[in-house]
């Protein structure tokens, strides 16, 4: 090959500044998810909703309002119209649950993300739609022989002119105290006085503003279409943790710094995109635990996850009951078709993979974004075993999961040093980094290709023996794992859950027990991974997804983060519903995504935890007995 | 644990609805799965195509004089859903067949499904090589010009291009991996002068527009082969237009000419360009014009590739039933190997060797008309005429 010269000086330049651009999108809409979680701790999913809502307005505003008031007023225009929206979704929808659950605010703004998505498509078409150029801003400038997009200058320019805008509010303005305030702890403000309802509606209306905003200037460049809520959710929350939360000049620099990489990654290795900005938040936050400029949070005063009923294992009368209705489940091939018992088997698998989560999330306390690269381990392990080896299906049963067993044990090594949000952002950054191996290693995985043809042996293969197989499999671990809450290591990561600085002084080792937890998780779901492979006959990198561990966490949420087996019932409404509307309705989104929101409100502690807590008031109405005394203990310390 | 009544509940349901939907017994049903939620933009106009095509085989007497009923589901894009759909038309609608499919590893997983079940599957869209070839199985027929047809296409006119020095812009996935392998080898066979200096491979769904363009212009190409679609294809074609990345350059491009993904580039629409796609208004066939004229008279829309696809899909279904005369999915297979039928872009046939079909594409040239992308100086290129010899063919793909 004949030496070529290298690309001049100039290019660089050109590419830092292309990179910058990039960063001006993402910092946009980062800096307004970063306010509404600093302040109101929600794990606000819809942000990109909101992002694609205000891109789909602007475009119906400019391809109307004609000239170049028309445009920048058009943009304005829809992002303040999104930002409307965002009121009226905090003030009927979230205001009825801050006081739910950690994480719960997830599930609703998860519903409302499903719902958009078939709404723009309803409302706007299913073509992509490509917007005009911005008047002023068409052309391109010469840099020595290099061009620089002149809308690119434009964004280049608008987000440090945002972040000195957001900085005068935050320090200049009596709002801005109270945020700043708010932040750092939120209960010291509530206590002072201040208007908290309020104060978090002002905060998410901003916060959306910029997420609608960061959308509609996406016109000139971009297509508008029903998956750009998607594409950037993910990455906007990668980049606030990398910047801290909270922090919007973390969030700025955390943009600039993956727009950099990015942009200067792909000349040396051009498939590295795909994954750039997971491996940037892993390494980040093993090195600083709260991102760049973020502060560690202040000790939680309200106890996680602490329970309205202290936990019991079940009564006699009760596991009688549970046997029964066990007995019940298994009568199913006498009188149901294939299809019924496959979905039944599928749903037994979605009970197995819920459950593993639900215990590190109910009695751990910890979270996961990323639980399904255990899953999908545990399938990958089975398909290696089966086609490579080509072991017989109950060695591989036995032996799969332990490829979740290991994947748990390594990465959970590094998760558990982590707590809260940032604990969840890591394993969603190991899950990604899984993924994108199983994506990319094409000639051991298949890539996205998957592995095929890992179908069950003839003893298993008939679906009522397979869905007996899954059925007895997910009893079992059900009931080892709500062994496990009642035994001593059970109590004792209730303990770290509770109290890190008080289990420590009775001489527990946290890190240790929270570790052997994400392990025991991990396997669990492992074992949920390797019958799903033989229940689908393939594996495909989709087995370790984003959706899926977002499915997971629904589960947990929908049946009730503060009960001991919420989760089975969690994941057979969501998982039974959710194959009954894609098959039954085109809009099964829609649907699916209203239900949800349905239960938040109704449910605001999940299904279980409503059924528990109206079961207890039921048996505290019937005896007399004081009223204050009854009134259930919210706060431990 | 209340669970288990849920349980039961939740399964009787199911139950419930499969047989409320079971059509009458002499009908003959078509099980049918796509992207539908996830790619509307394609998924649309292809199910307006394969309604179109129920309406008339019927109007026709149906299928040897019983009625053609489709059962269409939506897999969600995920590999795993198909299958529950696959395994829901199959043991509870009790299809005589399935077709169907956009994405690749949708493609691959139901096709393995069929094989597995010893169900036919026509596989509509899926592009990719290895379903009729290393992962072929006799139960699967496939119907769209695969991936390796479209670069034999695209290589013929770029192979006379005087450019050397290439570079190749292509999604991170199987499609777009396979599609630059394919193109880089049978380019390099007839011009073994070439050189490779550049690839990008953005996520698919996730370019960033204008490193990628930069990086591209800045290894010097003299040509460029494309093959990101939708969304991305939008962004790059936005990036390259405005640093001139295009200029004076030539542009090879999977898929573009296809009215899916050229029609929403409108002025900002690149000349010049190579691509494979649908000219549907520059196409003088009767086959095709009653096609057309019938589509625009039932939708009061123009088609798109989409809606061809989605009319010959069953169209083929109900031609290989009709020569069976049965649903035994062994006669349906002996039915189907090399069966020829009229479509609207000409008659195809069902090769017995690899159960690839041999629907061409139009190869032509990209131009801006009235504001709007459009293909010109396009022509039919046969499917048969850009398939490797049976000898290669039959080392592709592994014995039944």
């Amino acid at each position: 090959m004949q030496h070529q010269p290298g690309p001049p000086m100039a290019f660089y330049v050109v590419q830092f500044l292309t990179g910058l651009a990039s960063a001006a999108s993402l910092f946009l809409v980062a800096s307004g998810l970063s306010i509404i979680f600093g302040v109101t701790r929600i794990v606000n999913f819809a942000h990109g909703a909101f992002y694609m809502i205000g891109a789909y307005i602007a475009f119906t505003l400019t391809e109307r309002l004609s000239g170049t008031f028309g445009f920048w007023g058009g943009i304005v225009i829809a992002a303040l119209a999104v930002a409307v929206i965002g009121v009226i979704v905090e003030m009927v929808l979230l205001r009825r649950i801050y006081h739910a659950p950690e994480l719960f605010q997830l599930l609703a703004t998860f519903g409302l993300t499903l719902m958009v998505e078939d709404l723009v498509v309803l409302i706007w078409g299913p073509d992509d739609l490509v917007g005009r150029r911005a008047p002023g801003f068409k052309g391109a400038i010469d840099f020595f022989g290099q061009n620089i997009p002149s809308y690119d200058l434009f964004l280049i320019v608008l987000s440090p002119v945002v972040l000195g805008i957001l900085w005068l509010l935050f320090q200049r303005t009596r709002w801005g105290v109270l945020v700043r305030a708010a932040t750092q702890d939120r209960d010291m403000v509530a206590a002072l006085g201040v208007n908290q309802k309020w104060l978090f509606t002002s905060v998410f209306a901003v916060g959306v503003f910029l997420a609608a905003l960061g959308g509609a200037l996406q016109i000139p460049r971009d297509a508008v279409h029903h998956a750009m809520d998607l594409r950037i959710i993910v990455e906007v929350f990668v980049v606030v943790v990398i910047g801290g939360l909270g922090s919007i000049i973390g969030a700025f620099v955390a943009a600039v710094l993956v727009s950099e990489l990015n942009a200067f990654g792909i000349l040396i290795f051009p498939k590295i995109s795909i994954i750039l900005v997971f491996l940037v938040m892993a390494a980040v936050l093993i090195v600083r635990p709260w991102g760049l400029f973020g502060r560690p949070e202040a000790p939680a005063r309200k106890t996680p996850g602490l329970t309205v009923n202290p936990w019991r294992p079940l009564t006699s009368n009760e596991r009688l009951a549970a046997l029964a209705t066990l007995v019940i489940a298994a009568t199913l091939p006498l009188f149901a078709g294939n299809y019924a018992l496959t979905v039944g088997s599928e749903i037994a698998i979605s009970v197995i993979f819920a459950v593993s989560l639900h215990f590190l999330m109910s009695v751990g306390g910890l979270a996961s974004f990323g639980h399904a690269a255990y899953f999908g381990l545990g399938a990958y392990g089975v398909a290696f075993l089966a086609k490579m080896a080509g072991l017989p299906m109950i060695v591989c049963l036995l032996l799969g999961p332990l490829l979740g067993c290991m994947g748990a044990a390594v990465f959970g090594f590094f998760a558990v040093q982590l707590s809260g949000v940032y604990f969840a952002m890591l394993t969603l950054a190991f899950a990604q980094i899984v993924w994108s191996i199983a994506f990319q290693w094409v000639s051991v995985t298949g890539g996205d290709n998957g592995i095929l043809g890992v179908w069950p042996a003839s003893w298993a293969a008939s679906p009522s023996h397979f869905y007996w197989l899954s059925l007895g499999i997910a009893a079992l671990v059900t009931i080892a794992l709500r062994a496990m809450v009642f035994s001593p290591f059970g109590y004792a990561l209730r303990a770290t859950r509770d109290s890190v600085l008080r289990s420590e002084a009775v001489g527990i080792n946290a890190k240790r027990i929270q570790w052997t937890a994400f392990v025991i998780a991990g396997t669990t779901a492992g074992i949920g991974g390797a019958l799903f492979a033989y229940l689908k006959g393939s594996v495909f990198p989709d087995n370790l997804g984003i959706s899926l561990s977002v499915d997971a966490l629904v589960m947990v949420l929908l049946g009730g983060v503060e009960t001991v087996s919420g989760a089975v019932i969690g994941a057979i409404v969501y998982k039974a519903l959710n194959i009954w509307l894609v098959s039954q309705t085109d809009l099964s989104k829609l649907v699916l995504g209203g239900f949800i929101v349905l239960i938040v409100v109704v449910f605001p502690k999940g299904i279980v935890g409503m059924l528990e807590m109206l079961a207890q008031r039921r048996r505290k109405a019937s005896p007399p007995g004081s009223p204050l005394l009854a009134k259930p203990i919210e706060s431990a310390e | 644990m209340r669970a288990k009544n849920y349980f039961v509940g939740a399964a009787f349901a199911l139950l419930a609805s499969g047989m409320a939907h079971s059509a009458l017994a002499q009908d003959i049903k078509i099980g049918e799965i796509n992207s539908y939620s996830l790619l509307p933009a394609f998924t649309e106009p292809y199910r307006k195509g394969w309604q179109l095509a129920v309406e008339e085989i019927n109007a026709a007497g149906g299928i040897n004089g019983k009625k053609l009923v489709v059962i269409s589901k939506d897999d969600s894009g995920k590999p795993a859903d198909a299958q529950t759909a696959a395994n829901e038309l199959v043991s509870s609608e009790g299809v005589a067949m399935l077709t169907g499919t956009f994405l690749s590893n949708i493609g691959l997983a139901v096709s393995d499904f069929a094989n597995q079940k010893k169900v036919f599957f026509l596989a509509a869209e899926p592009l990719t090589d290895a379903i009729t070839w290393s992962k072929g199985n006799k139960y699967t027929f496939r119907l769209r010009p695969s991936n390796y047809m479209q670069a034999a296409m695209l290589v013929e006119a770029a192979s006379k291009l005087p450019a050397k020095r290439w570079a190749t812009i292509a999604p991170n996935y199987e499609y777009g991996q396979s599609a630059v392998a394919v193109f880089k080898k049978l380019m390099s066979e007839k011009r073994p002068d070439i050189q490779w200096v550049d690839e990008q491979w953005p996520p698919q769904g996730k370019i960033d527009a204008g490193p990628v363009v930069q990086a591209v212009a800045a290894a010097n190409p003299e040509a460029i082969l494309n093959v990101t679609f939708g969304a991305d294809l939008v962004k790059l074609v936005r990036e390259g237009n405005t640093r001139g990345l295009f200029k004076g350059r030539e542009v090879v491009s999977f898929l573009t000419g296809e009215p899916e993904y050229l029609d929403p580039l409108k002025e900002e629409t690149p000349e010049g360009w190579i691509v494979t796609g649908y000219p549907w208004y520059s196409i003088k066939t009767p086959e095709h014009d009653a096609f057309l004229k019938a589509y625009q008279a039932k939708y009061n829309d123009y088609p798109r590739l989409g809606s061809i696809v989605g009319y010959q899909t069953i169209k083929s279904a109900a031609a290989i039933l009709a020569k069976a005369n049965s649903t035994d999915p062994e006669k349906l297979i002996a039915a189907a190997e090399g069966l020829s039928m009229p479509s609207p872009l000409g008659e195809i046939t069902f090769r017995k060797i690899d159960h690839q079909s041999t629907l061409g594409a139009y190869v032509g040239k990209t131009a801006l008309k009235d504001g709007k992308g459009v293909m010109v100086d396009s022509s039919y290129k046969k499917g048969a005429d850009y398939l490797p010899s049976d000898a290669e063919v039959e080392k592709l793909r592994p014995k039944d």
